[in-house]
């Protein structure tokens, strides 16, 4: 389990580093999100990969920590992932007032060679 | 925690938001209302502001170092959230409190109605970097990060036009890029420590195993490098310049603030983690920040010389600033770190003063081309005479010449450096070498500048309006003022740098181990 979720962390890593630096805004926006996509996953990862144990505690009596996940990465990610789907939206704002404004979705706002 | 006066440190983060979220209810065309709130809430803030700072400058009832502890929904730390004002973070509010107010008055001229949701932008902007020098918890201080970033890319855009579009779109990318970078140190720290709070992880730093160090300092490196993007250190702050000269006045006025929390971070952070008591861990990164910082403000000065427009060059001003207190922050001498805290006082205020003087000369002008738009207050007189000297009394803050406040905290600074025991080290030099190099490149710059601005022969008077008059003149006033006081402001400093080099109060203080 740990490799699948270190391959998928590196994978959507690699592909957003490489929509981030390509020239349209589009293909900007969407690195961006796969890059927050690969941050989330490892911040939940940071709490140490547990399958089977609930975070929240359950029931009365005394607890046993070893049993349970940690619920502070979990509640990071929720976080996390509330702030970078707004911060997208704000962006995605941006980008649309760009193209209208400048009539090319490249970067720059204008097309390379004018 | 039944006397109202404890309360008072949640107050700079609750009453913009309460005010701001209260004016989304108004109709967008009740300008003086807007405004008056507004106003009456940055006046509070500033009264709140220096309240605090008078108690950390006071201290504790035997004359030693406090820190205002508040915990969140009273959970005690380490689970809850905790605010800490302490001297570093009092500073930091006041010196917010003062510019934004400024700006804000600024803005009433013209700006505050070149488009819409003005002055709640601009409260959650206050509201943010309130919250961010405030906070004592890792996490916590990403998401007042990211308050003070949303209510910026609104306020950059602000006035609208091509060119603020254009230079927002870059703003917007490198800030969520740099966003990540803080997750993925935060998270990774946490991972190694199993804490978020600064108090908590700084009490553990020492005991961390060796094993796991190494990821301990990656994670530290990465969140230094999201911080170091915000602060514009070089090689990172190229998105800088472009879009503070972009931003409407006021706005950029108040960014100035922006860049300093970055550098407030980092010295909050180095300082606590790699203090004298973190171990193995000790002085980790001060080699590299001191690199960054010299190399910032060699980069800065440059660009200042080499920047077409004020609105440039005042951008440079404040990749300056933040590099010489960044050179600070690393090196490690106890009594110099701090010296630098009178540096981002007089600095601070003054860059913010640089761009406002720069109105005359704005380009942006088009959200008023249509007229349509009535401008607010009387037009001065002797308004040439007024901008040149508000300039000169800028400028020479910036370039640290005598007598203003910016020597004295300059001055403190190459005390700080050369008076070390025995040979002094060459980057100690090369440090002093910089400073003193840069200050000269922004008279160079500053002089033509001010040339070019004031002595055209086709020069028309510009109009200064009563609302830019009042926030000109007091910010240009709040840096007499220092230079007037400027030996409690270095002491004041002193003590600051003190009360950072030893973690362990702080550590005690939140974590209540004194007791």
């Amino acid at each position: 389990m740990e490799l699948v979720l270190a391959l998928g962390i590196g994978v959507l890593t690699a592909a957003g580093v490489w929509l981030l630096l390509r020239p349209r805004t589009f293909q900007v926006i969407i690195g961006l999100s796969l890059l927050g996509y690969a941050v989330n996953l490892f911040i939940f990862a940071m709490g140490r990969l547990r399958a089977g144990a609930p975070p929240v505690l359950k029931g009365e009596g005394p607890v046993d920590p070893a049993a349970y996940a940690d619920p502070v990465p979990q509640a990071l990610v929720l976080t996390a992932i509330v702030i970078s789907f707004a911060l997208t939206a704000l962006f995605l704002v941006v980008l649309l007032t760009s193209r209208g404004i400048t009539g090319s979705d490249h970067i720059d706002g204008r097309e390379p060679g004018e | 925690m039944t006397d109202w006066q404890d309360h008072l440190i949640v107050v700079p983060v609750v009453l913009p938001l309460i005010a701001a979220a209260s004016m989304l209810l108004l109709k967008e065309q009740r300008y003086g209302l807007k405004a008056l709130i507004s106003l009456c809430t940055l006046i509070a803030l500033v009264g709140v502001a220096y309240a605090l700072l008078h108690e950390a400058a006071v201290g504790g009832p035997a004359g030693d170092d406090t820190a205002r502890i508040y915990n969140l929904g009273a959970w005690t730390a380490p689970f809850g959230i905790t605010l800490v004002a302490d001297r570093l973070s009092t500073l930091m509010l006041a010196l917010t409190a003062t510019l934004a107010a400024g700006g804000l008055m600024f803005s009433y001229a013209r700006w505050d109605r070149a488009g819409p949701r003005f002055h709640a932008l601009y409260l959650l902007l206050v509201m943010g970097v309130n919250g961010a020098v405030l906070t004592g918890d890792l996490f916590n201080l990403f998401v007042f990060f990211e308050v003070m970033l949303a209510a910026s890319y609104g306020l950059l855009l602000h006035g609208s036009g091509e060119k603020r579009v254009r230079a927002g779109l870059g703003y917007v990318a490198i800030n969520l890029t740099a966003s990540l970078f803080f997750l993925i140190g935060v998270s990774l720290i946490y991972g190694v420590t199993g804490a978020l709070n600064m108090a908590d992880i700084a009490s553990k730093v020492a005991a961390i195993p060796d094993h796991d160090r190494a990821l301990f300092h990656i994670g530290c490196a990465i969140l230094g490098v999201a911080f170091l993007v915000k602060a514009a250190a070089w090689p990172l702050g190229f998105w800088l310049p472009g879009a503070y000269a972009a931003a409407s006045a006021p706005v950029a006025a108040v960014f100035a603030i922006l860049s300093k929390v970055g550098v407030y971070v980092i010295l909050r952070l180095a300082t606590l983690l790699f203090g004298a008591d973190a171990g193995a861990s000790a002085g980790f990164g001060n080699t590299w920040l001191l690199a960054a910082g010299a190399a910032t403000v060699v980069f800065g000065a440059a660009g200042m010389v080499a920047a077409r427009r004020l609105e440039g060059a005042a951008g440079y001003a404040v990749m300056v600033s933040s590099g010489t207190v960044l050179a600070m922050a690393a090196s490690t001498l106890a009594a110099g770190t701090l010296f630098l805290i009178a540096e981002i006082l007089a600095r601070g205020e003054d860059v913010a003063a640089s761009p406002e003087d720069a109105v005359f000369d704005d380009e942006y002008d088009d959200p008023f081309a249509a007229d349509d738009v009535q401008e607010v207050g009387r037009v001065l007189p002797a308004s040439t005479a007024f901008l040149g000297g508000a300039f000169i009394l800028a400028a020479l803050v910036t370039v640290s010449l005598p007598p203003l406040a910016g020597f004295a905290g300059k001055l403190s600074i190459f005390v700080a450096l050369l008076s070390g025991d025995g040979a002094l080290s060459p980057a100690s030099w090369t440090l002093v070498g910089v400073l003193t190099l840069s200050s000269f490149a922004a008279l160079i710059a500053l002089t033509r500048f001010g040339v070019a601005g004031f002595w055209r022969e086709d020069a028309v008077a510009p109009k200064v309006r009563s609302p830019e008059f009042l926030a000109i003149g007091g910010l240009v006033l709040c840096c007499l003022w220092l230079s007037a006081g400027a030996a409690a402001g270095l002491t004041y400093a002193e003590k600051t740098g003190e009360w950072l080099a030893s973690p362990r109060a702080y550590v005690s203080a939140v974590l209540g181990d004194a007791e």
